[in-house]
């Protein structure tokens, strides 16, 4: 493998990503993540100078809502998925600016 | 004919002449689902209360004259990413198990205003992402002509469940393939349109540059049927595009006289199943014959598909998939130190093995100091992708290929190699990251019984193109056998 | 000798745009609502919900360009700004990286000297505000608010163009009376419709290098900001004296204590993995857009100070009080229009306004009389309906609660007695009661008429016209 993920990595990733894997899964997930950059390394074959990313595959542009007012107060419905909540808000753990 | 043998089309007539309702066709479909969707899985939800009310009210506007369209009256099975208001819409992630929305997806909406009935939701690769629906957390889906196998995915409930005839068509999505090639595993037909032709708000994101929602159904008639009555521009999607030519159903002609059909070289190389091979020629034989001028090119760039769309689709999903943190809606952990061990815990416990990989992925790609190496990068080869298939359109009407290496593995046979499972999405894959509309038709059997899908690709908003080349084919080829291996 | 050090700042500043609804969805985005009764599937990161972008929000972002010398980007797009907080509901914020709307710009300010310096202007961009998280004390958790999730802003970031904490302020203010001259947002630090953050460094005069900074945050009013300035260099000062290093970081400030502390946490990676967002297609600025934007540039306070003075018979230093706050150049130049008295308008604005303003702790942006009733009021003293204390009275009253001063006047019955008899009859019992003062106007003390005026006043509750009791009282004494 080209591509050594090291413990360093999977942790900084797993911090970005929110996710928190066993020393199992981490294991694992090195070896992945190595395999499939190797993989995506393949990209590297090809002369890109001078090609401009594209992140739309179509020229669309301007697309706009115009500033009127259409949301009515659903704020009963927004709730009801809530895991848990209190006078109309989301409870989350305490949390600090 | 039993009553769930026709297609959506022929059922919609029957209703109108009066033959037979709304209602009748709704329980006839409850009842065989709930008689054999535990041999398949093909559900995650059955909203049994809601279809037979829905399809009393369709039935009434039907005989009132208000509801007069093709596919009024239509059971209808719903892929469970797109949401439906006050209907269970998991993603077949465990992270969504309780997840009631509150709104309705546009294409669903859509398809209640042309009068269909919502028979419940099908089960799926977690969150799309997958080609087996092996990785959903409400267990796998299996193939109706052979338990043993997969159906393909992600829309692998939808397809099985269409193959099954457990329902009279089907929504899914297709991100890199997940429509075309359940479609291909499962016998059936499935089309992904171009991108921005059907609205994806209410869709959940996988990867929202390429994700499209389409319809699988049992011929190509339903097929341009459902994706006319789902295609509309639609404000709410800053990506929808205006089009004036969603009349696909003028295109249902049998005639490919003079269609220009390019056959890439590269689509026909090592990985590819003979048995498979072998299928897709006759297929082009067999329209070249009908008068389309068939000719063998080189596309290009076809190995460089997968690792840019994986390192696209991770990024994107990384991203949409961080609202899922447990506290809006959804799974929350139950003990937890602090906000973060909470966010860390419920996304950890919530996703299953592949999710987690892709947005380990995505997020690795996306960190500081590796944006432009890897995901800059995979943005420039999508821009050569398109280029390479801009210059194959420049010459042909259609490209024709087959829709994956193989037909249906055997279940388990797949997920414990990642990359082996991504590289049978070689021939799906560029026509997402290329926005193209493509269509998978059955076109013959493997030696064990298992159907082979033959795909056509078009240029952008050239669907009519690609439902005229197939419905013709589909006449050359005439009945395709169902789904043999039907238990119970 | 002492090392002698000087400060360099940079200012990020979000401004929240006065935009009907949000920014990518039709939600109201009126202040005070009950928590999340504003809400819908997109602000609140529901899946399967889409963002389309609020065209009045691009116009004010390109209106705020173009009136601080900015570049206007013809290509712009928005990009994702991945992180986790409860606030912020898709946990990605969209906002602008790679193509921000406008660049390349700058504001002269004045300097405390009387000179003139230019601060630049980086950039300007888009973005969406965030959520309102509450602590909640019973149950030891936060709560969130998504009303304010979605609410448009721009973000104006300066170059590290200013060296104290009164040019900070200039700058902010001449941010403000432009931003508000658009009439894109009101501004208000208070409120948190306009926020800034501070970027500081020091390094030793005469380098060339800047030095580590540090970003503060949390700093509500100007007097906040200055303090925070001092303290922050102070603090880096300190550091550097004792040999310490500076740690670019990001600092609260609490204004109570007079000290910031970091906001550190290793579960923050400040790694915000931009990336365009796939949901929202790019912006391309027209020729034709762009020229309807400017033609709607409204007239700015210098164009206005020049008008005015050649319009109005007003001094210099009205004109420059008033001219310094949209709101009340609004004020003035409505009622103005109306009454057809520009000196007598200004008059109640210098004077009256003002005074109740520093009186009540009013901002000029909180005035409330509509300039109706500024014209009201000036046609009743014209008229000599009301004399001049009782016009103040009722403006008072104006300035509380916007009262219509006419039908204020005829409910308490402040009109001037204009009944000869009766003023008459209340004139001869004051001389009756005042005899001293009778006898010291007599004995040539011109003052005790003044004393008598009063008197007489006061019988009437204010309701006479003053002159016209002085006029009397000589004629009967």
């Amino acid at each position: 493998m080209a591509n050594i993920i090291n413990d360093e990595t999977i942790e900084y990733v797993g911090i970005l990503a929110k996710l928190e894997l066993s020393d199992e899964e981490k294991e694992q997930a090195k070896s992945d993540m190595g395999r499939m950059l190797d993989y995506i390394d393949k990209l590297g074959e090809l002369d890109t100078s001078g090609v401009e990313p594209m992140s739309h595959v179509f020229p669309v542009q301007n697309v706009f809502r115009e500033d009127e007012v259409t949301n009515k107060d659903t704020r009963e419905q927004l709730l009801t998925n809530a895991p848990e909540q209190k006078d109309g808000m989301f409870m989350v753990p305490k949390t600090f600016d | 004919m039993s009553i769930t043998d026709m297609t959506a089309v022929e059922l919609a007539a029957a209703i109108r002449a009066g033959e037979t309702t709304a209602v009748e066709a709704t329980k006839a479909m409850l009842d065989r689902i709930e008689e054999r969707d535990k041999n398949y899985n093909c559900y995650v939800t059955v909203d049994r209360e809601g279809a037979l009310a829905q399809a009393g009210k369709v039935q009434a506007k039907i005989e009132s004259g208000e509801l007069t369209g093709p596919l009024a009256g239509v059971p209808v099975a719903i892929k469970d990413n797109m949401c439906t208001e006050g209907l269970l819409t998991t993603c077949s992630s465990k992270i969504l198990h309780n997840f009631v929305p509150t709104y309705t997806a546009e294409a669903v909406l859509n398809l209640q205003k042309a009068g269909a009935v919502i028979l419940g939701k099908t089960n799926m690769d977690e969150f799309a992402m997958g080609s087996t629906t092996e990785t959903s957390a409400y267990g796998v889906t299996k193939n109706p002509w052979n338990t043993e196998h997969v159906p393909g995915g992600s829309s692998g409930g939808s397809a099985a469940a269409v193959a099954a005839n457990e329902c009279y068509y089907a929504l899914g999505s297709d991100t890199g393939g997940s429509i075309r090639q359940p479609a291909s595993y499962c016998g059936t037909v499935g089309m992904k349109p171009t991108y921005g032709t059907v609205s994806r708000y209410g869709l959940i994101a996988y990867g929202s540059s390429l994700d499209q929602i389409g319809p699988l159904t049992k011929d190509v008639t339903d097929c341009a049927t459902v994706l006319e009555a789902i295609s509309t521009h639609d404000e709410k999607d800053s990506t929808s595009v205006k089009r004036e030519d969603t009349d696909f159903t003028s295109a249902l002609v049998d005639d490919v006289q003079g269609m220009r059909i390019g056959i890439p070289n590269d689509y026909f190389g090592e990985g590819l199943d003979e048995e498979v091979k072998t299928a897709v020629l006759k297929a082009a034989e067999q329209l070249e014959q009908k008068g389309a001028v068939v000719e063998h090119f080189d596309l290009s760039l076809v190995e460089y598909a997968i690792p840019t769309y994986y390192t696209i689709a991770a990024a994107e999903a990384s991203s949409n998939l961080e609202r899922f943190d447990g506290i809006k809606y959804g799974y929350r952990t139950e003990d937890y130190a602090g906000l973060h061990n909470m966010y860390k815990k419920s996304r950890s416990e919530g996703f299953g093995e592949e999710v987690k990989r892709r947005i380990m992925l995505g997020s690795f790609v996306l960190s500081s100091g590796y944006y432009d190496a890897y995901y800059l990068k995979a943005l420039r080869v999508k821009a050569l992708i398109k280029q390479a298939f801009d210059e194959a359109f420049a010459k042909y009407d259609v490209i024709l290929g087959p829709v994956a290496p193989t037909t249906a593995p055997k279940l388990g046979s797949s997920l414990a190699d990642p990359i082996k499972m991504y590289l049978g999405d070689i021939y799906t894959i560029a026509v997402n990251l290329a926005g193209l509309p493509g269509i998978s038709v059955p076109c013959g059997s493997d030696k064990n019984g298992l159907p082979i899908g033959l795909q056509l690709i078009g240029d952008c908003f050239r669907e009519k193109k690609l439902i005229q080349t197939a419905y013709t084919y589909e006449k050359i080829r005439g009945a395709f056998p169902k789904a043999s291996k039907e238990v119970g | 000798m002492a090392k002698e050090y000087e400060t360099v700042i940079g200012l990020e500043v979000h401004v929240e745009l006065a935009t009907k609804t949000k920014i990518f969805c039709g939600c109201s985005t009126a202040f005070g609502a009950e928590p999340n009764t504003q809400t819908c599937p997109v602000c609140t990161g529901m899946p399967g919900s889409l963002p389309v972008l609020n065209r009045q929000v691009l116009e004010y972002a390109i209106a705020v360009g173009l009136a601080t010398n900015c570049d206007i980007t013809r290509y712009a797009k928005f990009d994702r700004k991945n992180y986790f907080y409860p606030d912020n509901p898709q946990n990605y914020q969209i906002s602008q990286l790679y193509l921000p709307i406008c660049r390349n710009g700058g504001v002269e300010i004045e300097t405390g000297e009387g000179g003139v310096k230019t601060v630049g202007i980086h950039e300007i961009h888009m973005e969406e505000d965030a959520g309102k998280l509450i602590h909640d004390e019973w149950e030891d958790c936060s709560l969130v608010d998504y009303n304010r999730s979605g609410v448009p802003l721009i973000e104006i970031v300066s170059e590290p163009d200013m060296r104290s904490a009164e040019e900070v302020i200039a700058y902010l203010e001449k941010l403000r009376l432009i931003i508000q001259y658009l009439g894109a947002s009101d501004c208000k630090l208070q409120e948190g419709s306009m926020r800034a953050d501070v970027n500081l460094s020091v390094r030793e005069v005469g380098a060339q290098e800047f030095g580590t900074r540090t970003e503060m945050k949390n700093l509500n009013s100007f007097k906040a900001i200055s303090r925070a300035i001092a303290g922050e260099t102070e603090r880096q000062i300190d550091l550097i004296e004792s040999g310490e290093k500076v740690v670019q970081e990001t600092r609260r400030w609490d204004d109570a204590k007079g000290e910031s502390y970091a906001m550190r946490s290793k579960e923050d990676a400040q790694d915000y993995r931009y990336f365009p967002d796939p949901d929202l297609v790019p912006i391309a600025v027209s020729d034709e857009m762009l020229a309807e934007i400017k033609s709607r540039q409204p007239e700015f306070r210098t164009e206005k100070m020049k008008r005015y003075k050649e319009e109005f018979d007003i001094p210099d230093y009205d004109i420059e009080i008033i001219t310094g706050s949209k709101h009340m150049a609004d004020i003035f130049e409505a009622a103005t229009a109306i009454c057809k008295q520009p000196k007598k308008v200004s008059n109640w604005l210098m004077v009256e306004t003002l005074r109740l303003m520093k009186e009540k702790e009013v901002e000029v942006e909180d005035l409330r009389f509509s300039p109706e009733n500024l014209a009201k009021l000036i046609a009743l003293t014209d008229s000599k309906a009301i004399n001049s204390s009782v016009a103040k009275e009722v403006f008072e009253v104006m300035f509380e609660e916007n009262v219509d001063p006419e039908q204020y006047v005829e409910e308490k019955g402040l009109k001037t007695v204009n009944d000869e008899g009766a003023l008459r009859k209340t004139v001869e019992e004051v001389i009756a009661a005042n005899p001293q003062s009778v006898e010291d106007y007599h004995n040539g003390k011109e003052k005790a008429i003044g004393f008598l005026v009063g008197q007489t006043m006061k019988a009437m509750k204010g309701k006479a016209d003053p002159a016209m009791v002085n006029q009397m009282l000589k004629e009967l004494l």
